[in-house]
This record gives structure tokens, C-alpha cells and sequence, in this order.
């Protein structure tokens, strides 16, 4: 049984003129402690994919149609009293920029101790025990002072590190992470990384990670969701993914990466631009990038079929597949 | 004659050292300690003893996390913060104590893209208008034909649509505008390029096309980079030489390809691995401990000490000097030089 599911999440913003649809038909499910990595470039849907899920979309964004069944329950009309229980409960959120994510006028204590208490009938000493464990946890040195500390104390690292150990607090069964260390530097985000991915092993905590870096799904994550323009252009598993991507768009975000080229030589760039919201060309919204491009691609949105091991919504895969396995032999 | 120009380097950096002081006035710098006032100045050591030479058609990529002082050295060399200590010489010549006009024709010289493309860009200037103010200023005998001659033909060379020329910054994507940015740092012909972090901001694919239009503008011009980037990737891929820089001292100088072979410093070798990889399933991350102390009242000896696990008593004490190594790069550490390191590491 699958711990969330995603049936065709449609959100829409009304804008003074006309209404924009960020996100399309998004459909996906994750099972119970499974890790979903979902990538795309700015402007792709890949936040608010998050934030729907949590229900977070505010005007003049709203959930056009659609359902997001958490534990079978519909998370779009839930009343706000079940969203509050919910929210940092069951399904917890980690933010981008841990310089704004916490309240810079209260402790790290109160933060942590506000969370609980709301949610948990603890005293003030039990919730600050349950603390404590946490932040030992995500292997914060003397935690004790730290819950006197405010987040101006604090390095970027290590604040990333209390978010997560908050988002943590209530033993959730999904955490979704917009991209949570794309604010820091290298070595901070293995370190996080890691711990991220141990603590969701370990408690069998379901993950759903924004990013744009596919370096670090390729590390952190069981399966994938490539997004263009709104919607999925390309799901399954990460190592199938990574490895042999079929949609033209994976393929070109994959071989645009430095490591993919010999040192000195040419990236392989995709050419243009990702088209904004207001102005999605008709037919496949990547056709004007895409060199395989056909007349019916210029004219019909590709439905997302299965195509061998993963999802993906392409007029021409097939050919592709052909193309890549002919170049193959001749290599 | 050129291959005499090309021993000398072009940019020579010697000793660098700048400091920003935190007091503001000398009451701050007042403190009570032990029954008495005693004047105690607190300042950021963001540059410290940095010797570093950029050679004729090489693109030297600066590397380090943030608050290493990188995007210092290169407002240092470009001239928009003048050092504490320490001397720049371009091309011969002794730049770091000059006056605004005697810099003046080097401006010309040398240009600078940065990070942010929309903030980089006049907003209340259409593009035509901030590519042709640098050539004007430079060339002041140009007429009016020949600046708009001269800025078209740069557009063109860098995939600016000239029909463009008339809209304003806000107008493009952060691709678009940073193309406008190298255009504009292109239109005056400069030797060398000092580019602070000029993809960080941008998307994965768009990455790749302004990366592509900086190598190409490096082949079809001749021109010499400085690279400031926290991207490990791409100094792989753009870079000629590395220089690792942490807490504002250089841990290691290094040929690209040496460097991503045979790292040798401690911290190069975690921040390597430290990098995502997308075939390797199990990364061998080297976990270093504690986080970048602040540059305010330097440690003494080796600045990586704190977090190091090969640090002795010699590398709290002592700062490292930067030693040739066979293959020919640089490193600045204790436990390089006595060989203390796990020899079955290096490489991995």
C-alpha cells in the first residue's frame, strides 16, 4: 500500500488577466519509507509540487483539480484543523534556506518545544528531553546549550541540521525536502546529505527531495520525476534514469553536466530557454528545444505511456531508443 | 617575442593579504579586561600571504567554500579593493598601488563578469545603451557609426541577437542577461577575464551554453581567465590550473588534471569527494569534522588544523609553506611534506 498518491494534481494561479497552470496532471505514488527525488530547472513546478502537497498553495495559487490521498485521505479537502494536525506530524517540511526557515526572535528551544507541545500532551521537561535526543541525533555538539541559543548563533550547516532535526521531532512518515542544502557549501551538503538519507533508512521515513542538482538524487534516491514546464515528462527508477535516460529533455539536462564532457571540449548545451508559464508553446512544451522534434510533436501534448522500465511522454521514443542503440553499435 | 611574453605570467600575485576591520572607530576597539582598558582590533582575515601567478591563455580556476576569500582575491586583482599587503603585477607591471587614473588604461585590459546577471546590469539602461558606454569611454575617437559597429559585432559573436538591443534587462532570462554581461565585458577587448561564480546562478542547461560561449570567446580571442567558482564540476571542465583556497591561505595549486587525479591536501581530497557524483552509487565522502572557523582572529599555524584528521603539534604552531611537489603542483601542508599521509589514499 502506498503511503501517498498523487492523481492528477492540476494547480492553477489566477493572474490579472488570465489563469496560469503551474503544475499538469501530475500523477506519482511513493510507498512507505521509499525516497523520491524530483528534478527540474527554475520554473519547472518542482516547489510547487511540494508545497501542494502540503497543501501550502495560497492565493491566487489554488488546487484546480485533483485529489493527494495521504493514508487514503485527501490531503486538497482536508478542513485546516486536520491540515494543522498533520502538518509537522505525520509529513514534515524542509525549507531551502535555513538562514529564513527558523524565527529569528526565539531559541532554538522554543522552537523546538512550540513544535511538540502542540502536537504532543508532554511536559515542558519530557518535550525538552525529546529534543535533545533529536539534536543528537543530526549530531549537533552540546545540545543542551544549543536549545538556549537563537539561529543568529548558529552556522548555515548547522541550522540545516536543527530544521531537520524539527522536522524530525514527531517521527513523521514523509518528509518533503525543497532543495535543502542547495543555500550551502559542498562538504556541509554531503554531511547533510548523508544524514538525511541514514535517518530515512534508519526510521523508515519516506522522502520526497526537490532539487536541481542530479548529482545528488542519483545518491540520495530510490526513484525519479523529471519535470518540464508543469508537468512529468519522465518517471522511474533513479539507476534507470540516470543511466539510460529516454525523454530528449533528461538526456540533455544529463549530458549538459560537466562531467559528461571531456575536459576543454564543448558541453552539449540544450539550446533556448525553459518557456514561461504564460506562454507554454502548443504540443510538447519542449519540442522548440528538442532536435528530434516532429511535425505531431509541434501539434499534440504526448501522453506519459510506460515505455520499458520507466514512465515517459515522448512522441518519439521509440525512434530514439533505435537511433541510440544504432549509435551504440557503431561506438 | 611571444614566446618571451609567454614566461612571464600575466598576473603575478605576491604575499596578498587583505583585511577588513570589524571596529567602527576606536571606542569599539576599547576593551575591559583584567582591571584595565586595553585597544584591541578585531578584523576579517580574508585574504592571507596568497602568491599565485595567472599564465598567458590559461584559465586558473579559484576555488573554496564561502568565506574563503575567493571573491576577494578577485576584486584584489581587478582593482575594486586595494590590499592591505602585498603586491599585483600585470604584465610587468606593479597595479596594486596605483591611482584611479593611472588605472585607467588597464581597465580596458581587464574585465570582470559577475555572479548575479540581474544585478550586474543597469536596469534603467537598454542593452544597447550599457554595451556601447565602455566603448565609448575606452575608445573616445570612435564615431557614433563605428562604437555601434564594434558592439554589434560582439553581440553577434556571443549569440546576443542585435535586434535586442533596444529592450531593457528585464526583458531576459538570467541566461540572456549574463550573455549580455560577457558581451558587454567583450566589447572593449580585453587580455583577461576575471569571472566571479558566472554560472552559479543560472539553470543546469543554460549553465552549459554560457560556459560553452566563455571557452569559445577564450579560443577566438586569445583571452587569459581568473575563475572564481565553488563548482568542483566545472573547474574539472574549464580550468588549466586549480588553486584551492581555504580560510584565505592556498592549500594547493594544481594542474586540473593532477589535481582531480592526485589531490594531495586534506581538504582538497574531502572536498573532492564531497562532490555528487552521478554513476557512483556508494561515494567514499571523507566526513570532516566541525565547520569553516571564522576569519576573525586567525588560528595560528595551518588554518585547516581545526578540522583535519592528520593535524600534530606542528600544524597548531606552524603555517605551512607552499612546497613544489614532483608532479609539479603546490601544497601547503605539514603532513604532506613528512609524507604523513596514508600513501594508499591519494587517488582515490
Amino acid at each position: 500500500m502506498s503511503l501517498l498518491s498523487v492523481r492528477d494534481l492540476t494547480v492553477k494561479f489566477a493572474m490579472r488577466d488570465e489563469t496560469v497552470t503551474a503544475l499538469n496532471g501530475i500523477s506519482f505514488d511513493l510507498a512507505k519509507g521509499e525516497r523520491l527525488g524530483i528534478v527540474g530547472e527554475s520554473g519547472a513546478g518542482k516547489s510547487i509540487t511540494g508545497f501542494a502537497l502540503m497543501n501550502l498553495i495560497s492565493r491566487p495559487g489554488f488546487v484546480d483539480r485533483g485529489e493527494i490521498l495521504f493514508h487514503d485521505e485527501d490531503v486538497v479537502k482536508m478542513s485546516d484543523a486536520r491540515l494543522r494536525e498533520l502538518r509537522g506530524d505525520k509529513m514534515a517540511m524542509i525549507f531551502q534556506d535555513p538562514m529564513v526557515t527558523l524565527n529569528p526572535v526565539l531559541t532554538i528551544g522554543q522552537q523546538m518545544l512550540e513544535t511538540l507541545m502542540a502536537h504532543r500532551k508532554l511536559s515542558r521537561e519530557e518535550a525538552r528531553q525529546i529534543a535533545i535526543v533529536k539534536l543528537r541525533e543530526v549530531y549537533i555538539p552540546s545540545p543542551e546549550e544549543r536549545l538556549n541559543q537563537y539561529p543568529h548563533e548558529l552556522s548555515g550547516g548547522m541550522r540545516q541540521r536543527i530544521i531537520i532535526a524539527i522536522a524530525l521531532l514527531l517521527d513523521p512518515e514523509l518528509i518533503i525536502a525543497d532543495e535543502p542544502t542547495t543555500a550551502l557549501d559542498v562538504t556541509i551538503q554531503a554531511d547533510i546529505m548523508e544524514l538525511l538519507l541514514e535517518l530515512c533508512q534508519s526510521n523508515k521515513v519516506g522522502l520526497i527531495l526537490i532539487t536541481h542538482d542530479l548529482g545528488v538524487v542519483s545518491q540520495m534516491t530510490e526513484r525519479t520525476l523529471v519535470m518540464y514546464a508543469g508537468r512529468i515528462i519522465e518517471a522511474g527508477r533513479t539507476r534507470e534514469i540516470i543511466n539510460d535516460p529516454q525523454h530528449p529533455y533528461t538526456q540533455g539536462l544529463i549530458n549538459a553536466l560537466p562531467q559528461q564532457t571531456l575536459p576543454g571540449q564543448k558541453l552539449r548545451q540544450i539550446p533556448g530557454n525553459m518557456p514561461s508559464l504564460t506562454n507554454i508553446p502548443p504540443g510538447c512544451p519542449f519540442n522548440p528545444r528538442c532536435e528530434y522534434a516532429t511535425d505531431l510533436c509541434r501539434t499534440t501534448l504526448p501522453e506519459i505511456i510506460q515505455y520499458g522500465e520507466v514512465r515517459v511522454a515522448c512522441h518519439e521514443v521509440e525512434r530514439l531508443h533505435a537511433e541510440g542503440a544504432r549509435q551504440e553499435q557503431d561506438a | 617575442m611571444k614566446d618571451m611574453n609567454a614566461q612571464t605570467p600575466l598576473v603575478e600575485i605576491r604575499n596578498l593579504e587583505k583585511r577588513f576591520d570589524l571596529d567602527q572607530g576606536w571606542l569599539e576597539t576599547l576593551k575591559f579586561r583584567n582591571g584595565r582598558f586595553v585597544r584591541e582590533t578585531r578584523g576579517v582575515h580574508a585574504v592571507n600571504d596568497v602568491t599565485l601567478d595567472v599564465n598567458r591563455g590559461e584559465a586558473l580556476c579559484v576555488v573554496g567554500e564561502s568565506g574563503c576569500g575567493k571573491s576577494t582575491v578577485a576584486r584584489l586583482v581587478a582593482g575594486l579593493l586595494t590590499p592591505t599587503k602585498g603586491e599585483i603585477h600585470y604584465d610587468g607591471a606593479r597595479i596594486d598601488n596605483r591611482s584611479r587614473a593611472e588605472m585607467q588604461p588597464l581597465r580596458k585590459k581587464i574585465q570582470m563578469i559577475f555572479q548575479n546577471p540581474y544585478a550586474s546590469l543597469n536596469p534603467r539602461m537598454t542593452i544597447r545603451q550599457a554595451l556601447e558606454e565602455p566603448v565609448r569611454h575606452h575608445y573616445p575617437t570612435f564615431s557614433v557609426a563605428e562604437v555601434r559597429d564594434k558592439v554589434t559585432e560582439v553581440m553577434m559573436s556571443v549569440g546576443v541577437d542585435p535586434s535586442w538591443a533596444k529592450r531593457y534587462p528585464h526583458e531576459f532570462s538570467g541566461g540572456q542577461r549574463q550573455r549580455i554581461a560577457i558581451a558587454r565585458a567583450l566589447t572593449v577587448d580585453p587580455e583577461f577575464i576575471i569571472a566571479d561564480e558566472p554560472i552559479s546562478a543560472l539553470d543546469v542547461s543554460i549553465q552549459a551554453q554560457v560556459l560553452n560561449l566563455m571557452l569559445e570567446a577564450k579560443e577566438s580571442r586569445g583571452l587569459t581567465y581568473l575563475f572564481i567558482t565553488h563548482d568542483l564540476s566545472v573547474v574539472e571542465h574549464f580550468g588549466t590550473r586549480v588553486a584551492v583556497l581555504y580560510l584565505g591561505s592556498v592549500c594547493e595549486v594544481a594542474d586540473t588534471a593532477t589535481l582531480f587525479s592526485h589531490p594531495k591536501h586534506p581538504y582538497t581530497r574531502a572536498l573532492l569527494s564531497a562532490v555528487p557524483q552521478l554513476k557512483d552509487d556508494r561515494p567514499n565522502h571523507i566526513r570532516l569534522k566541525g565547520e569553516i572557523p571564522t576569519p576573525i582572529n586567525l588560528p595560528q599555524g595551518c588554518p585547516f588544523q581545526s578540522r583535519c584528521a592528520f593535524a600534530n603539534n606542528r600544524c597548531s604552531s606552524e603555517k605551512p609553506n607552499a612546497i613544489h611537489q614532483p608532479d609539479g603542483s603546490l601544497v601547503a601542508c605539514h603532513a604532506v611534506e613528512e609524507g604523513r599521509l596514508d600513501e594508499g589514499m591519494v587517488g582515490t
